[in-house]
């Protein structure tokens, strides 16, 4: 039962997660001094563009996506419009909601709005993905038993893995460490980036572990 | 044995406010005094040690200075005198302490960095304990030996101009005296000049000894701009001037063959990053001490400036004047300032606060003898007195010039010795009170636990199984056991111990007590035992119960509380508290808004069928238009909620890290936007009232109305905002009439409200008369929290306000929250609202002008009482608005849901703060104040400091619930007696 689905989502994440890898890695030896904290938001456009990247490409290859009826160009544009309208507000609503929590208002603006694009691209692009820009998909998915795949559930729980790690991140900051990575956003951003690659690894292995159980009612 | 479940509840709240204060006498030892009432005197001096023979010097010493005149500027920093900007600021100082004859040292001041202490340290040279801190908001006259009483005592003139603190600590000491207030921090040349007025005139005579300045502009205007401000350099070129001017006439009028001048120039605490003070910061404890005079050697260069601490300069000033040292001083004689006097009379100084020191140690310390200070004060005194022999046969040599400088160090070393051990009895716990108090509280922690279910259940009673424990062998057992112990422990304790000084009755009382509390617990727990197998047997029943999922919020609330409470085990968290409570509080509002967004978009549906079985009648009179904006507006509370939380976190920065931060309540108080602030809090009292009379009988709408108009113009009497058509001139008052007149309302409203729940009771059921009257009292209490709230402070008045009406609107009662959820909500908000006020846990943060709100002079009662409630006015209101509310709802619940309930539920969060006050804090302050680098030697500011923090959490934190519980108890009592009194009243006229 969802071997397939498995087996293809087992080899997505783990190119998502080499993908990581190599945005890590790959910008030291073109920039100089390039590292984590030092150059935390070079770091942060770099993770964030290549899991966008791979994510669209992967996905577009495995036909997740659910097929539209109309194939027309003009829908077909109108569709990527749109989704390029629902990341942009996906990060201006994270950005909203970490100003909420108490990030400063007009100072490190920039950070936080960067912190905001990565949360985006690793929540909002993995669901313009799976569920193309359909909010009633999305409001769907996120409400209590309302997956319908087995990509709802993985989408389930790489968000909350993500979101959650963000918000543990948030924790350290008022420690009187004086660590590097107590600058904002560099322990949320990390957090979330922890939290995403727990979530690749947790929803294969929940979904394998649970594939008995697990029964979808159609629409 | 049955006990009703709300008086067990009252008696477990009892036995751990008994426990509580068992540990916390332990964890704040009191501070060091000496046992006699008494104060030194001139006679009771120690003679000249001299071996063989007694002495015939057995007065005291030759005086040094004549005159001594001391200039206390309030908030003077080191850096302002010692630091780059010192030649600017302070010319003239800075060119006597480069080139004149002047000694200058930093003085480090001890926490609580605040004048009143500050001043009694001076002049008593006692180190504050921690009782003294939280008991002396505001003391009456000083009773210990002092300095000023000294020297009064021996005939000197004083003369004061200043802060006039001095003037109520120290009435009846000063020839002539002219004390300024405090009172309105905006004002900082007017104080300045009311002392420099008589200065001229004073100068000028001869008739007196000593002359006190205390100059407080400096401090005001750090408290309204920082010490970085534009306005520093001007006020303390002022004050070059006055020192120039007071050091030029002491130059003139000193004649040859009297003794010279001295001056002193300090300051009683520092000023922080931001301008405050109280805490323990480095800018904060670092003080200047200047001393110029004739006998001290010119200098060629600027020296760096040695290090002494604050309490040193009363003796060095008591010798200097030849009066006796204060019994309490734990300072040791400044060596520089004795430099240039006789070898001889240099030990006999050294001598003489050796002797008062040691006496202090006696009578403080009972293994006084092992200190090392003290073996070497007695090795001094003795080579002292062999020197004195040899000096007085008229031996001149080389040899006994060494010898006399050898035994001069000794007493030095043995000085610093003593004054350390002194001091670091501070930072001692009490090991065995704190953990008897621990096991005590621990006991009664866990009887609650297990008897929740059942206290909560139906019949509200607890059977608890006393006479069948006490008659067991193991009580008597554990009976004998424990009192073995306390014979151990308290014979063979090394230091003092509060438990073992109590009497042989109470202890026993606590012992058997304690022993019975254990058996009692063992047999409630072996009853749950059984019910928990047989609750897992019955796997079939329970699954029903299985399939109950904790929903989010659940997980949240649980998470949350508990995450809290372990968060507190670092220091940095109990710092910056406030942001772990913001941070819990937003989630919760996304949490909720996650509900509230499933209930209206998504299962709407689903859960057609139950919604419309449930709310029958209302979807058939609800218009559909209604239902609709009633759902956007559910829809907007929690979004509009987090803003509120938002701009309020902005209102007031606390803690510690940030606290230096620019806030809106910073920008509101400057003079250039006085105009807004008015507004500001028109509109907030203006809201206040609209949202508070929905649910007021007409008399207390009226009452109310009058009461906020009270309010503004008390405000605006104080000086915070304007009046539309007063002028600018500055006639600030008291606004004692003003805040008398709301006082009034406040009464009659809670009169009003008193009455109603009264006739409620007696007369008839009425559950709505009785809703109105607990709101009533609600409104009551909101009015007075307007009253003394500062002008700035009334928008959280009014978000509190605002969340709690929309919240219990289109949240808890729409979305079918259960009790215990309501009040963990009401809880992390009551939390988040204590620092939104801009309290933190730093007791520096309490603002004790509220308790002059009305009053002409300082009465005891009614300051502690208004500084109370606006200090927790906020975890106070939201309590008040459960308590309200719950009762309201009560048909909503089913269930006759109690006070006692509530009351229930408070217990368990009250268990909760007792837990994180007394497991999590001792262990954090120890390896604080190891961590910290300034605490490596004895107890360093550092660990007083923890243990201020601490004091706020575990001592006053669990009051933050405590007083929640409390009038709980006291809704108990009236509900209780009212209704038994109404039963049997119904009961007569039928029976």
């Amino acid at each position: 039962m969802w071997d397939h689905e498995i087996r293809a989502m087992v080899s997505t994440h783990a190119l998502i997660a080499a993908s990581m890898f190599m945005a890590t890695v790959l910008p030291a030896v073109f920039v100089l001094s390039f590292s984590v904290y030092g150059t935390h938001l070079l770091w942060l456009y770099c993770t964030s563009g290549a899991v966008n990247a791979v994510s669209v490409v992967v996905f577009w290859l495995l036909g997740v996506t659910p097929s539209t009826k109309k194939n027309t160009l003009g829908y077909k544009l109108s569709r990527l419009f749109r989704a390029c309208l629902y990341f942009f507000l996906s990060c201006l609503f994270f950005h909203t909601v970490i100003v909420l929590y108490g990030a400063p208002l007009i100072e490190s603006a920039l950070e936080t709005f960067s912190l905001a694009v990565l949360l985006t691209s690793l929540t909002t692009m993995r669901c313009l993905c799976v569920l193309g820009p359909n909010v009633q998909a999305w409001i769907r998915v996120f409400s209590r038993h309302g997956a319908m795949s087995v990509w709802d559930t993985c989408l389930q729980i790489t968000v909350a893995c993500t979101l959650i790690g963000a918000w543990v991140g948030a924790f350290p900051i008022p420690l009187d460490w004086d660590r590097p990575w107590q600058v904002w956003p560099v322990s949320c951003s990390l957090g979330a980036t922890i939290g995403y690659l727990t979530g690749l690894v947790a929803a294969p292995t929940w979904i394998h572990y649970h594939r008995k159980q697990l029964t979808y009612k159609c629409k | 044995m049955k006990v009703r479940s709300s008086v067990f509840a009252s008696f477990i709240l009892m036995l751990e406010v008994l426990g509580v204060a068992l540990f916390l006498r332990g964890f704040f030892p009191v501070p060091v005094k000496s046992s006699l009432s008494s104060k030194n005197k001139l006679s009771d001096l120690p003679p000249e040690p001299l071996t063989g023979g007694s002495s015939n010097t057995s007065g005291a010493p030759k005086p040094l200075f004549k005159r001594v005149v001391v200039m206390l500027v309030d908030a003077l920093r080191e850096d302002f005198v010692f630091g780059p900007n010192g030649p600017m600021f302070l010319p003239y100082t800075r060119h006597v302490i480069e080139r004149g004859s002047s000694l200058s040292f930093v003085a480090k001041a001890r926490p609580p960095t605040v004048t009143m202490p500050r001043i009694k340290a001076l002049t008593t040279g006692s180190i504050p304990g921690f009782i003294d801190v939280v008991m002396n908001l505001n003391s009456p006259a000083l009773s210990e030996d002092n300095l000023i009483w000294q020297a009064k005592t021996a005939g000197k003139k004083i003369i004061f101009y200043g802060d006039d603190t001095w003037v109520r600590l120290f009435p009846k000491h000063f020839m002539e005296y002219d004390g300024t207030t405090s009172f309105f921090v905006s004002d900082y040349t007017e104080v300045d000049n009311n002392v420099t007025r008589h200065l001229d005139s004073t100068l000028k005579r001869d008739d007196w000894d000593i002359l006190i300045l205390h100059y407080l502009g400096l401090d005001h205007i750090g408290h309204i701009s920082g010490p970085h401000s534009s306005l520093i350099q001007p006020k303390l070129l002022e004050m070059d001037d006055i020192l120039k001017k007071i050091h030029g006439s002491l130059v003139s009028k000193e004649a040859d063959g009297s003794l010279p001048y001295l001056l002193v120039l300090c300051g009683d605490h520092g000023m922080s990053e931001t301008g405050s003070h109280g805490g323990s910061s480095e800018p904060e404890i670092n003080t200047p001490l200047v001393l110029i005079s004739p006998i001290f050697k010119r200098k060629a260069e600027m020296e760096k400036p040695g290090v002494v601490e604050q309490v040193d300069l009363t003796p060095t000033l008591a010798l200097g004047l030849g009066l006796p040292i204060s019994q309490n001083s734990v300072g040791h004689v400044i060596p520089g300032v004795l430099e240039e006097s006789s070898l001889r009379e240099q030990l006999r100084f050294l001598h003489l606060n050796g002797h008062q020191l040691s006496c202090l140690l006696k009578d403080s310390t009972p293994e006084y003898q092992k200190e090392a200070g003290f073996e070497q004060f007695r090795v001094a005194e003795k080579a002292h007195g062999s020197w004195m022999k040899l000096y007085l046969e008229g031996n001149t040599s080389e040899v006994l010039t060494n010898m006399g400088k050898k035994v001069l160090k000794q007493y030095l070393e043995a000085l610093a010795a003593m004054s350390s051990a002194l001091s670091k009895q501070l930072g001692k716990y009490d090991m065995y009170s704190m953990i008897a108090g621990m096991v005590f509280v621990f006991q009664l922690l866990l009887v609650l636990l297990l008897a929740m279910p059942e206290a909560l259940s139906g019949s509200a009673s607890v059977d608890l199984p006393v006479l069948s424990s006490l008659l067991s062998l193991p009580f008597y057992l554990l009976c004998l056991f424990l009192a073995s112990v306390h014979v151990l422990v308290c014979t063979s304790a090394e230091s003092s111990c509060y438990f073992c000084s109590l009497s042989w009755g109470l202890v026993f009382a606590a012992v058997a007590f304690s022993s019975a509390m254990f058996c009692i617990l063992i047999s409630l727990a072996r009853r749950r035992l059984p019910d928990g197998s047989q609750f897992h047997g019955k796997s079939p029943q329970s699954s029903s119960g299985g399939e109950w999922m904790l929903s989010e919020l659940d997980v949240l609330l649980l998470a949350g509380t508990v995450g809290h409470t372990l968060s507190l085990a670092a220091s940095s968290f109990v710092e910056e508290e406030h942001q772990t409570w913001y941070f819990l509080l937003n989630t919760l509002c996304l949490t909720v808004f996650q509900d509230v967004c499933r209930k209206y978009f998504r299962e709407q549906r689903d859960e057609e069928e139950q919604i419309v079985l449930s709310k029958k009648s209302q979807t058939f009179s609800h218009s559909g238009s209604e239902m609709c904006s009633e759902k956007w507006l559910a829809l907007a509370t929690p979004p509009f909620t987090l803003l509120c939380c938002r701009l309020l976190r902005s209102l007031n920065q606390t803690g510690v890290q940030w606290a230096h931060l620019p806030d809106v309540g910073h920008w509101l108080n400057s003079s250039e936007h006085k105009v807004i602030l008015s507004l500001l809090s028109a509109f907030c009292l203006v809201l206040i009232y609209l949202l508070v009379q929905r649910r007021c009988s007409w008399v207390s709408k009226v009452a109310l109305a009058f009461g906020l108009v009270g309010v503004y113009s008390y405000r605006a009497a104080v000086g915070n905002v304007l009046f539309p058509w007063q002028h600018s001139s500055r006639t600030t008052s008291k606004g004692t009439v003003e805040a008398r007149f709301v006082y009034v309302f406040v009464l009659g409203i809670l009169f009003s409200g008193t009455k109603d729940l009264l006739r409620s009771q007696i007369i008839t059921t009425d559950s709505k008369l009785k809703s109105r009257g607990l709101w009533e009292i609600y409104s009551g209490l909101v009015l007075l929290v307007s009253l003394l709230f500062r002008a700035h402070n009334l928008p959280v008045l009014c978000c509190c306000l605002l969340i709690q009406t929309l919240m219990a609107q289109f949240i808890w009662k729409k979305l079918h929250y259960d009790a215990a959820q309501t009040t963990i909500m009401h809880y992390w908000f009551g939390q988040a609202f204590f620092y939104f006020q801009g309290n933190s846990n730093n007791i520096a943060t309490v603002d004790i002008s509220v308790g002059f709100v009305g009053l002409e002079s300082y009465v005891e009662a009614p300051a502690v009482f208004l500084t109370a409630l606006s200090t927790y006015a906020g975890p106070l209101l939201w309590a008040c608005h459960l308590v309200c509310y719950l009762s309201s709802e009560r048909d909503r619940f089913g269930m006759p849901l109690h006070v006692c309930d509530v009351q229930a539920h408070i217990h368990l969060l009250l268990s909760f703060a007792w837990l994180q006050g007394f497991v999590i804090h001792p262990p954090e302050c120890q390896c604080k104040s190891s961590m910290w680098p300034t605490a490596q030697s004895h107890t360093g500011p550092a660990a007083i400091y923890t243990k201020q923090m601490s004091l706020n959490r575990a001592g006053c934190h669990p009051g933050r619930y405590l007083g929640v519980g409390v009038i709980c108890d006291v809704w108990e009592c009236i509900l209780n007696t009212t209704q038994a009194r109404a039963t049997a009243a119904v009961n007569n006229t039928y029976g």
